[in-house]
């Protein structure tokens, strides 16, 4: 066989390797290999040589390799894995036929992990509970750190509002809030028509179609108004921020800044957040003005007049209810768009750590937005607001 | 397939460049069996690109791209599979897919191709980074590793279904010498031992002198192959004085 043939070309679907099993006397089994031993057809001897081995019943085997053209990498590592296995075992192993070419890298294989590597170790549980313990000081360390950084900066800001970024501010604005109007009105509509019908049906019951205007200014006002809004806006925008933070953190962008003299919180962080907590509360108000169109539309088909609705409408909004509603979603603004941006600051290495700090950008976000909406539930109560 | 020897890459009057920009007019070369080859070129040259056509990631204007006398070309979508699981690739910048350890990387390609169980995958993967000498690296991941083991570490993943050719996008771009030196080495030492043709894209000339048995050189003005040969004669003996002066510049300059 010349040199050509031996490392040839054989196409995938036509390079075969059949074997035969022949049980000899005294408890000799003889597997006899034919064709090539490659990784696209050694699946079955493995197999097979698993099961031989399984059952434990042949006190010596032998490799009959005098028909094999061709072994690589894969055959090698079957012939190392099963000699090994023999020598556990306790029955003979033996190859025949094999070739000198392939000798050699049988022999430089064959004790690829005799001198350990750098390893990898296995950590105890006691070491894992350690680590995570280390983990969640960091993490605490990282938090508090950042708020630091962040009110630092922000009252650096205040004194000297030419400090701020204003072009990415307006860039920001644009992203979080004009591109945002259309899924927010859709939103609202869609809620102040779906709230609006389910409570005609029940209070049609008892004659007071009319009072859908007032359950549905108020429960709009100051609950649902500031609750969709802020999670729309941590699904569209927190996770936004923590993608694109995240992947500059990743591809060394923050390093460069901060190496830069820069500090990563007036670039990045402050814009994001003025720009959210700037165009949230007209979310939120588009929001409102269209859910109230939502639940017009409810009341004009149960014949209602227009004038009617609105004067219910009026009635029940008090300006209270309307500046706190607002003051929620300033302050739920605040949470998404901080969240967002520190999960973006903590991301690790990789694609999959972006991917993990949007996920955790956008739940965290809504659990900040509901814990925050119960606080305010009990402050507005105390206060009588 | 054609009747005369076959040779694990041909390229037969191949045209290729983007619209309105015609980077190679005409082209043809052969890569023998066993051999490391290269492929040289400036910068912009269209080394790079060339090698992407060759492994059918782009397709040529004119011309054909055989791969052991299977065209390239106007192969249908099973037949390039069939094809592309026979050659290997590393990638300029390594690629390795970081959500994964080095153990994983390498063992995707066994899981998809092949069927073996998978003691015999690990095993086979363990094998590849101990050929790379990056045994015990198992369960790193890729962004734990310095630039030069993350390109060792693509090679060997390269080498996960064994392929015939393996192909390779500036292995030394971005490591240091000696480290590019010890890469020098390892291609070597994997031609030597496993038989397996090499095509490799480059500018460094040192390590061109070091592994080539052949090479083109790509002239980007004339759009054409400026010689082709084994380096050592191009640098002395090559009747084109662009080819010499390119080879033997470089060369002192490298040394």
């Amino acid at each position: 066989m010349n040199e050509e043939e031996m490392s040839g070309y054989v196409p995938a679907g036509k390079s075969t390797l059949n074997y035969d099993v022949q049980k000899e006397p005294q408890g000799l089994l003889r597997v006899i290999l034919n064709g090539r031993m490659e990784a696209m057809n050694i699946g079955p001897l493995w197999k097979q040589l698993g099961k031989i081995f399984k059952k434990n019943d042949a006190a010596k085997v032998i490799l009959d390799l005098d028909n094999v053209d061709y072994i690589d990498m894969s055959g090698q590592a079957l012939i190392l894995h099963y000699s090994r296995l023999a020598k556990e075992k306790g029955l003979q192993f033996q190859l025949s036929g094999l070739r000198p070419d392939f000798k050699h890298v049988h022999d430089q294989v064959s004790c690829f992990d005799c001198k350990p590597g750098p390893g990898f170790v296995k950590r105890s549980s006691v070491e894992e509970l350690g680590h995570a313990a280390v983990n969640l000081v960091r993490d605490a360390r990282d938090f508090f750190s950042f708020v630091g950084e962040f009110v630092s900066t922000s009252v650096y800001a205040l004194i000297r509002p030419g400090s701020v970024r204003w072009k990415d501010v307006l860039l920001h604005v644009e992203n979080v809030g004009s591109k945002a109007v259309f899924i927010i009105a859709l939103m609202g509509f869609l809620v102040g028509l779906i709230i609006s019908f389910q409570s005609a049906l029940i209070l049609r019951m008892f004659g007071a179609e009319i009072f859908i205007a007032q359950l549905l200014g108020l429960t709009m006002v100051r609950e649902l108004g500031p609750l969709v809004t802020a999670i729309i806006l941590a699904g569209r925008s927190g996770s936004a921020f923590a993608a694109e933070i995240g992947t500059m953190k990743t591809n060394e962008e923050i390093n460069a800044l901060q190496t830069m003299g820069l500090n990563p919180i007036r670039f990045l962080v402050l814009p994001k957040m003025l720009a959210t907590m700037l165009v949230t509360p007209f979310l939120c108000i588009f929001f409102l003005f269209f859910s109230f169109i939502g639940g017009a539309l409810v009341m004009l088909s149960l014949d209602f007049t227009l004038t009617a609705y609105l004067n219910h409408l009026r009635i029940s909004i008090g300006m209270i209810d309307f500046l706190g509603g607002m003051f929620k979603v300033l302050v739920f603004s605040l949470l998404v768009a901080w969240i967002g941006c520190v999960r973006g600051l903590q991301t690790g290495f990789g694609a999959r750590a972006v991917g993990r700090s949007t996920t955790s950008a956008v739940v965290s976000a809504i659990v900040l937005i509901i814990l925050a909406d119960g606080i305010f539930a009990v402050i507005y109560y105390v206060l009588g607001i | 397939m054609r009747e005369e020897q076959v040779h694990p890459v041909s390229a037969v009057n191949l045209s290729i460049g983007f619209p309105g920009e015609m980077l190679l007019e005409n082209v043809s070369f052969d890569v023998y069996s066993g051999e490391i080859f290269v492929i040289l070129g400036g910068s912009g040259s269209g080394k790079s690109t060339l090698l992407k056509h060759i492994i059918g990631l782009y397709t040529p204007l004119s011309g054909k791209i055989f791969i052991h006398g299977q065209d390239l070309t106007t192969a249908g979508q099973d037949e390039k599979t069939s094809i592309l699981n026979r050659i290997g690739i590393s990638y300029q910048s390594g690629a390795l897919f970081g959500s994964m350890t080095l153990l994983e990387n390498i063992r995707l390609p066994l899981e998809e191709f092949t069927n073996m169980p998978m003691e015999a995958m690990n095993l086979v993967s363990r094998l590849k980074l101990f050929q790379v000498g990056l045994e015990g690296y198992e369960m790193r991941m890729p962004s734990e590793l310095s630039g030069g083991m993350q390109k060792r570490a693509a090679i060997a993943r390269a080498m996960a279904l064994d392929p015939s050719i393996l192909f390779m996008d500036e292995p030394s771009a971005g490591l240091d010498p000696l480290t590019s030196l010890e890469l020098d080495e390892l291609i070597l030492d994997i031609a030597r031992s496993l038989k397996i043709t090499f095509v490799i894209v480059t500018h460094e000339l040192a390590s061109i002198f070091n592994i080539a048995d052949r090479m083109i050189i790509l002239d980007k003005k004339r759009k054409r192959i400026a010689a082709q040969g084994n380096p050592v004669e191009l640098s002395t003996s090559s009747p084109d004085p662009w080819v010499r002066s390119f080879l033997n510049r470089e060369k002192n300059v490298g040394n």
